[in-house]
């Protein structure tokens, strides 16, 4: 605080900081509400079952959490653009019928055809921009597709996933298990890619505000297309790493992954419209729901008819829990 | 500067039209360097899409727009950023879920790569300190969480803020509305440093008394034209007031309305503005027009909507003594059911009336329609017809004919006739003269002056109060501009 300062503009000043004080305060409790949650469910499994708190227990829960992390950030660079992906679900199946046949067979076009889907995905952002679509229509339209296709390459599930591919995902590093480290890798580079980048910004802003950002004489078209881009390519690694784990393949492998993807990201501190996202939070919300939705539940002997339903019922928590503290905000 | 005493910019005979409304009719405007332009003119006046053509964001349809002395055909956003064109849009243009730091960052490409975020706080943080001494606003803030206050500082210094682009003009729309006096005056300071540093403004202000002190120069507008430009010095308050309002003589409607006029009718509504510190009321008696007059969004329909809601649930401050009927202003999203016949589209509004039994009469909709068809000379050979096979006046009639056609004695009138042609518009003044001489009471808002001469009674608002009470003899044009841009807040 700088001496000469009148005692008006001080008191003024108090008052402003004390606001900004609460302020920060509600958004870093916001913040940590993904990182809450997911302690929560950890604190429930260690008092479940204490032996699951180990280097092979996380091993083996957070298993299939790399692939659901993957599609939950391809699904939030699609909701920092204010649009919803409802095919990446499918998608995830048919990059993942692709990948245990293809890719496997003829590495050269499996790797084209995975790189002609991340530009159908730029596609459908060019798409949804210029002709001034509903993206749900869109991509629920394109879901079927997917889902086509993924029946085309693969009428009945098998295929093999190539060996690399293996041997990257049962890759074990000492003392932490392989999917805690994935996830780190994930949520850091995503978290920098569009946090702290200058293009990031732009991203983001297309989201916040699009018209300010056209008059400052930026690109709606290419931020749309870039974000498309950006979620085709985390789709396509998404189904990769998801053959990787199971080792074969279904043509409705992914289909869950739609709706786990938007919770993540709503889990993760995200919102549907407005620009705000958070790409650590959504890793975080990711592995939430990974735990969350067999691991924890078979711990509490709920019997697997029941589990969907009480997945329901820990998002709807933990979402109210969101909407409690965003209240209290304003 | 190798363009010498060339003007900023230099707009001949800008054209533009939306639809069938003329926005601009042949507009020549220019700026040159060093001087601030104060441009003034009521609402409709043109003032916004002059300086949309100026910024870059809308193109003439005709004309020619010259840039430091050259010809530009391809004028653009990010053309007029290179040439050193910037504006303060009238709507806040921040992205609010991003910081003060990376908003600056969106207005300049430059602004990358290792270190820009740095680079983007130190400049915006310099510029605010410069322009808001004591500011207490951080480059970190997140925008959303600012005051509007303080978005508007946040945005009018990221205007100024320069990188690798030259800055020769600022346009600077109602830069002032969310400011306090206090940083309102660091501003107009600022401007006037900046002015004198051999740079230029346009200063666009409803407070006519910053214009008249902050301009060197002042260009009115009216009705998409030019109608005087000249030095600040040569003009005082009263001949910015008559030029904008237009000294042209109207014919009156007045007599035939005092004569319809009952004596002491009964009180229908009153109704005091929320934000209303002094014990002004609005007050309607049975059979009386009263207009709602001022600048546009000052409140008037929020005190309409305020006595709609107060006729089905008691509000304080409101009193309502008569069923009430809305006539929406934007048709398309507030009035029109667009899957609807025309019919259905009128009877809306009289259920009740239509009933027969638990299901809704097709015979009596169709009579009620068939009635108002005549009396109000909808346009359409078949009622049952979808209503957008209406044309754009024939629709606000079926609004019109929906209000009423109710038994509504209270007529709220949300600025109804924007848009819609003279012919239907006189045929609708006639209407609600004859429909108040039978006792109904009409409360109207209109942006258009004319509009107020079939008025009874006037109340001008500003900042969503009452600030000046009319009656029918007493009004003229001047004075409700001079009530509603005066500089007491």
């Amino acid at each position: 605080m700088r001496p000469e300062m009148t005692a008006a503009s001080l008191d003024t000043a108090a008052r402003t900081s004390a606001e900004r004080g609460a302020l920060a305060r509600a958004r870093l409790l916001r913040g940590l509400l993904p990182a809450l949650s997911l302690a929560l469910v950890l604190l429930a499994i260690a008092w479940l079952n204490p032996r699951a708190i180990s280097y092979f227990g996380f091993s083996l829960m957070l298993n299939l959490a790399i692939p659901i992390a993957l599609a939950t950030i391809a699904q939030m660079f699609v909701i920092a653009g204010n649009e919803l992906d409802l095919s990446i679900g499918t998608f995830v199946g048919f990059v993942g019928c692709v990948t245990a046949t293809w890719l496997k067979d003829a590495p050269l076009i499996g790797a084209a055809i995975l790189l002609g889907s991340i530009g159908v995905y730029a596609l459908l952002g060019a798409l949804i921009h210029l002709r001034n679509l509903p993206s749900i229509v869109v991509t629920l339209g394109m879901s079927f597709v997917w889902q086509g296709l993924a029946i085309l390459v693969l009428p009945k599930p098998g295929g093999k996933a190539p060996d690399w591919l293996l041997g990257l995902m049962a890759f074990k590093p000492p003392f932490v298990p392989f999917p805690i480290i994935a996830a780190l890798l994930i949520g850091l580079i995503v978290h920098f890619g569009l946090m702290r980048t200058s293009y990031g910004v732009i991203l983001r802003g297309s989201g916040g505000n699009p018209a300010a950002l056209g008059r400052a004489g930026w690109s709606l078209l290419k931020t749309k297309i870039v974000l498309f881009a950006l979620a085709g390519l985390f789709g396509v690694l998404s189904g990769m790493a998801l053959i990787g784990i199971t080792t074969s393949a279904d043509a409705n492998i992914g289909n869950g992954y739609t709706l786990l993807a938007i919770a993540g990201v709503i889990l993760g501190g995200g919102e549907f419209v407005g620009g705000r996202v958070s790409p650590i939070g959504a890793v975080i919300g990711a592995l939430t729901l990974a735990l969350a939705a067999s691991p924890l539940l078979t711990f509490m002997h709920i019997p697997p008819d029941w589990q969907v339903a009480a997945n329901g019922a820990i998002l709807i928590i933990v979402l109210a829990a969101r909407v409690l503290i965003s209240r209290k905000e304003r | 500067m190798p363009e010498g005493n060339a003007d900023i910019i230099r707009l001949n005979g800008a054209e533009k039209h939306f639809g069938a409304v003329r926005a601009l009719g042949g507009v020549d405007f220019h700026v040159s360097p060093g001087e601030c332009v104060g441009l003034v003119g009521h609402n409709g006046a043109g003032k916004s899409t002059l300086m949309h053509m100026v910024a870059g964001t809308l193109v003439p349809d005709s004309g020619q727009i010259g840039v430091h002395g050259d010809t530009e055909d391809n004028y653009s956003v990010s053309r007029a950023q290179q040439l050193g064109i910037r504006c303060v849009f009238q709507e806040l243009s921040l992205c609010p879920n991003l910081s003060v730091a990376e908003n600056t960052r969106i207005n300049h490409a430059s602004l990358r790569g290792f270190g820009w975020r740095r680079k983007a706080a130190e400049l915006i943080a310099a510029k605010l300190d410069e322009i808001f001494p004591g500011h207490s606003i951080s480059a970190a803030d997140i925008v959303g969480d600012l005051s509007i206050g303080r978005r508007q500082m946040v945005e009018v210094a990221r205007a100024f803020t320069a990188t690798q682009d030259r800055l020769d003009l600022v346009i600077l729309d109602e830069p002032t509305s969310s400011l306090d006096a206090h940083t309102a005056g660091q501003l107009l300071a600022f401007v006037r440093r900046f002015v004198a540093g051999g740079k230029s403004c346009i200063l666009i202000s409803h407070v006519l008394g910053e214009v008249l002190r902050n301009a060197d120069r002042i260009v009115v507008m009216r009705d998409g034209k030019v109608v005087v430009a000249d030095a600040a010095s040569a003009f005082d308050r009263d001949r910015l007031v008559t030029a904008m309002g237009g000294a042209e003589a109207r014919q009156k409607i007045a007599a035939q309305i005092a004569a319809a006029k009952p004596a002491a009718s009964p009180l229908r509504v009153r109704a005091r503005p929320a934000a209303q510190k002094d014990g002004t009321d609005l007050v309607a008696c049975a059979g009386e027009i009263i207009g709602l007059a001022g600048l546009a969004g000052h409140g008037q329909t929020d005190l309409l909507l305020a006595i709609f809601a107060a006729a089905s649930r008691a509000r304080t401050g409101i009193e309502v003594t008569a069923p009430v009927a809305l006539v929406a202003g934007d048709r398309q999203s507030d009035g029109i059911f667009p899957q609807w016949s025309i019919a259905e589209n009128i009877g809306i509004r009289s259920l009740a009336r239509l009933r027969s039994g638990l299901l809704i009469s097709p015979q009596r909709e169709a009579e009620l329609a068939a009635f108002w068809q005549k009396k109000i000379g909808i346009r359409t050979p078949d009622m049952n017809n979808n209503i957008f096979s209406l044309s754009g006046g024939n629709q606000q009639k079926a609004l019109f004919a929906r209000a009423l056609g109710s038994d509504a004695q209270i007529v709220l009138m949300d600025d109804p006739m924007r848009g819609v042609d003279i012919g239907t518009k006189l045929e609708v003044y006639d209407l609600v003269r004859e429909e108040a001489a039978r006792g109904r009471t009409f409360l109207w808002y209109t942006t258009e002056t004319e509009e107020l001469d079939n008025c009874d009674h006037i109340y001008v608002f500003k900042n969503g109060r009452i600030v000046a009470n009319l009656r029918r003899d007493e009004l003229t044009e001047e004075k409700i501009i001079q009530s509603s841009f005066g500089d007491a807040a």
